[in-house]
């Protein structure tokens, strides 16, 4: 599961356009065994962007009947940052019920669990999975998953940013002194436990550093990281 | 007891809520000599208080406030990387596995056991929010009480000297300093526990509807 995941990431890593994320998101789909996985971007216009699972006619209904507005997950997650359980939203209203049965009639799934991604500038998305299981398996599917979970939700996301038009590069991208220290060492064939060490740093925040170095170097992985890292000249070893 | 509340929560309870506010402009404006803005009713709220974060608040008995902290995604805008980045060399810190706790405040009067219950609900939330660190501000006064309740951030940086040193820090509260501060707040783990689960209801992420 493990190196399959990790298959599926460098996958949307060396993603050039859309169309490869939608190819990775159906793979991430079937790796994770639920019937639905998708990415939502919604600008501050209300605009839509993603990529996912669900069938072609619930996408064009969820656009024609603007469900947008309505949608108790998207209103949800908007004031959250912490991952959702679709049982905890409210549901109770007659429009979001109606709206619920219309969803389950096409085949999205009566179990949901969202992702709530803040970006830089305001920007929001969400990541979804959806399924047809008891509650008390879909809890457990949540317990187990939901850190990877959160993690690809962010990468799905960093590579979207890269995909807006007109965007400009992401300010911040270099890395710190103690993460070119970090990685160096990683690249010079030391331990985590040596590396910190070395930096008189505790193995946790040794992670830190290396995660925030992975983030922005858009790798996949340690190894990735310090590939690249060495590739771009960020790091001399 | 810990609360955990949301913009949406704070507005039902707008006397817990003021009474934040308030705190917070004694601690920051008053104590500390900080530039936050303080309006005509006495309260301290800034630009990141409109972006929904999470607050976790110490609640004394009557709804009382006895201190506080505010949390927000480094991965959207957040405080730690719009003014405090050149504490750590200039450089923004954006991982989804870290939170930004920022206006930790304590009440006037309140003891170091109430920053150690507040440290307590820190702790509660990296272990089942799965992430890695928090990541906060801190004076040179509250950088010796974290020292005194067992929960030392460790330092990327700081500024300034004495009693005016600002430094920014990382938390990871994992087995040892868990106990620690658990101990030194009074609380037990299991309680710590009861008042997350009040909040987040049984293995769930997110703030249950109150």
């Amino acid at each position: 599961m493990r190196t399959g995941l990790e298959r599926i990431l460098e996958t949307v890593e060396r993603a050039t356009a859309p169309e490869d994320m939608q190819v990775a998101i159906e793979a991430l789909r079937d790796s994770f065994g639920v019937r639905h996985m998708v990415y939502h971007w919604v600008s501050a216009a209300g605009e839509q962007y993603g990529c996912g699972t669900y069938g072609a006619d619930w996408v064009a209904r969820y656009k024609a009947r603007d469900y947008l507005r309505i949608d108790p997950v998207v209103q949800g997650c908007l004031q959250n940052f912490q991952p959702v359980d679709w049982k905890q939203l409210d549901w109770s209203g007659k429009a979001q019920r109606a709206f619920q049965a219309d969803a389950i009639a096409h085949g999205v799934g009566h179990q949901g669990f969202s992702i709530p991604i803040r970006g830089p500038n305001g920007q929001f998305a969400l990541f979804t999975l959806s399924h047809d299981v008891d509650d008390v398996t879909w809890a457990a599917f949540e317990q187990r998953h939901s850190r990877d979970l959160i993690l690809i939700a962010h990468y799905f996301n960093s590579k979207a940013l890269e995909f807006q038009p007109g965007r400009t590069p992401a300010p911040g991208q270099a890395l710190s002194p103690r993460e070119v220290d970090a990685m160096t060492l990683l690249a010079m064939g030391y331990s985590r436990a040596q590396v910190a060490n070395s930096l008189s740093i505790s193995e946790h925040t040794l992670r830190a550093y290396i995660e925030s170095a992975r983030l922005k170097l858009g790798a996949a992985n340690t190894t990735h990281a310090v590939a690249r890292a060495i590739s771009r000249g960020l790091i001399v070893c | 007891m810990l609360r955990y509340m949301t913009t949406e929560g704070l507005a039902r309870c707008p006397g817990l809520r003021d009474a934040m506010f308030r705190d917070r402009a004694a601690q920051f404006s008053d104590r500390l000599g900080w530039a936050v803005a303080v309006d005509a009713a006495g309260l301290e709220r800034d630009q990141y208080d409109a972006l929904d974060p999470l607050y976790v608040i110490w609640e004394q008995g009557c709804g009382r406030h006895g201190g506080s902290m505010r949390l927000l995604p480094t991965t959207g805008r957040c405080m730690v990387n719009d003014h405090f980045a050149h504490l750590n060399g200039g450089v923004q810190v954006s991982s989804p596995v870290i939170w930004e706790c920022t206006r930790f405040c304590l009440a006037p009067g309140a003891g170091p056991h109430v920053a150690a219950a507040l440290m307590l609900a820190g702790g509660e939330l990296l272990e089942r929010q799965g992430l890695d660190h928090l990541l906060g501000v801190f004076d040179a006064n509250m950088e010796r009480i974290y020292r005194r309740i067992g929960a030392s951030p460790e330092v990327l940086g700081s500024a300034g000297a004495g009693r005016d040193r600002t430094s920014l820090g990382l938390w990871s509260l994992t087995g040892g300093a868990r106990a620690r501060v658990a101990r030194r707040a009074g609380i037990s783990p299991a309680l710590s526990q009861l008042w997350y689960r009040r909040a987040f209801g049984a293995g769930s992420f997110c703030l249950q509807p109150a």
